[in-house]
């Protein structure tokens, strides 16, 4: 387990889109029920991944200028970012091997 | 020494139902496992408040009555695996259970599955599906602030989902195939007196489209045949439900519907074999009905449990 930072409209440019690694992003918000499941696990892949990739959250009804820009429609929603860019989207919540395995195709 | 993979009861299913159910079996002291395929809670994970579970005046907010039961349940030693039930066979006086990662034996199966959302089964619907297309009003909602949305259906669920998300579309078109809601008069009263609500009666919906997400539905009216295209942001679907049974092969009979036929004690044709919740025939389809199927099953599966296997118990 690691915590996972929170990231905001503001700090999403230089956390996120300018990072070094690749960036998991877990988009959630207080009244979704399945988000506050993954959050959990999404603290357990940031511990395991730990050195290899950047994880935050970001609370969507605080920050919708990033939502709006990524078009998230649903939450949970989880985006993958290298280099800057979108590279893997998982919508709705899964369980945490199905996460692995997507995350690790992603990264591969 | 019990093999790691044995249980005495595996529950199917993380709603109400297989919640209420473990809590009592892994009370009896019946070693028990828990397989929830998503998200714990079942349907009022997905809820914003439930009113009308007795004990909670002010209501309860869904996924944490779920939570709560789950912690209830783990503390008489419940344990739970998140992976999805793909077969299920009786092998002599035992289940084996295949799931998405491993094997498992069982002594005696809780059948609590739930329920899923019917799909419209059109173009576009699959690949759109949490980019504008939904099932969950309560969940997606707040995405749709000041635009046009969708919702097909005509019953409680459809109404009363449309009224909440009216909360936040600019207006809510109500799509339905036939002239008149299957609503209860309360909530069609309400709907009727919204007025970002609008109804397009005697419509089906026959194409989602939109590139990165929903951008505009295509309809036709089933009496005349007229086709047009309706532009919106989202597409709600709320036209039923299916009870989540594929997975029990021909272990046991089915009624037309899917539903596990069973009798007053939850008890399926299948020695062993119990179901409980949505899953089951004549269900009431209420969190405290299917808590009081998990609750029977449970106290009938213990039983069976000390009738068929009477020299040993587990640790």
């Amino acid at each position: 387990m690691a915590k996972v930072e929170p990231v905001t409209d503001q700090t999403f440019e230089e956390a996120v889109i300018k990072a070094q690694r690749p960036v998991l992003v877990d988009f959630w918000a207080p009244w979704c029920g399945p988000c506050r499941m993954v959050a959990p696990i999404v603290e357990e892949l940031a511990g395991e991944y730990a050195g290899r990739v950047d994880f935050y959250k970001l609370n969507t009804d605080e920050n919708p200028a990033v939502a709006t820009r990524y078009g998230i429609r649903s939450i949970p929603t989880l985006l993958v970012f290298k280099n800057g860019e979108p590279v893997g989207q998982i919508i709705g919540f899964r369980p945490k091997n199905d996460l692995k395995k997507r995350l690790d195709e992603v990264l591969a | 020494m019990a093999d790691r993979h044995e249980y005495e009861v595996v529950i199917v299913g993380g709603g109400p139902a297989g919640l209420a159910a473990g809590l009592y079996t892994a009370r009896a002291m019946r070693r028990t496992l828990l397989l929830e395929r998503k998200v714990l809670g079942g349907q009022i994970a997905l809820t914003s408040i439930v009113e009308n579970y007795p004990g909670f005046p002010d209501g309860v907010n869904g996924f944490d009555l779920g939570l709560a039961m789950h912690r209830q349940a783990e503390k008489y030693g419940l344990e739970t695996a998140y992976a999805e039930v793909t077969a299920v066979e009786k092998v002599g006086e035992r289940f084996r259970l295949r799931t998405t990662d491993d094997e498992l034996w069982a002594r005696a199966v809780i059948v609590a599955a739930g329920a899923d959302p019917n799909r419209l089964g059109v173009p576009g619907e699959e690949r759109l599906t949490g980019r504008g297309v939904s099932y969950c009003g309560t969940c997606d909602a707040a995405f749709f602030r000041d635009q046009e949305v969708a919702v097909v259906g005509g019953g409680d669920a459809a109404m009363d989902e449309a009224l909440f998300i009216a909360r936040y579309a600019r207006s809510v078109h109500v799509i339905h195939r036939r002239d008149a809601l299957r609503a209860s008069k309360v909530l069609q009263e309400r709907a009727f007196a919204n007025p970002k609500i609008d109804f397009v009666w005697n419509t089906v919906v026959e194409q989602i489209e939109g590139v990165e997400a929903v951008e505009r539905v295509h309809l036709r009216n089933v009496h005349t045949g007229e086709r047009w295209v309706m532009p919106v942001a989202a597409v709600f679907i709320f036209i039923g439900q299916h009870p989540n049974t594929e997975w029990l092969g021909g272990l046991v009979p089915l009624d037309a519907g899917g539903h596990v036929p069973v009798n007053l004690w939850m008890e399926t044709a299948v020695p062993g074999l119990f179901a409980a919740g949505d899953v089951r025939v004549d269900s009431a389809r209420q969190v405290a009905t299917a808590v009081g199927d998990g609750v029977t099953a449970a106290i009938r599966a213990d039983a069976y449990l000390s009738a068929a296997f009477p020299e040993h118990r587990f640790e």
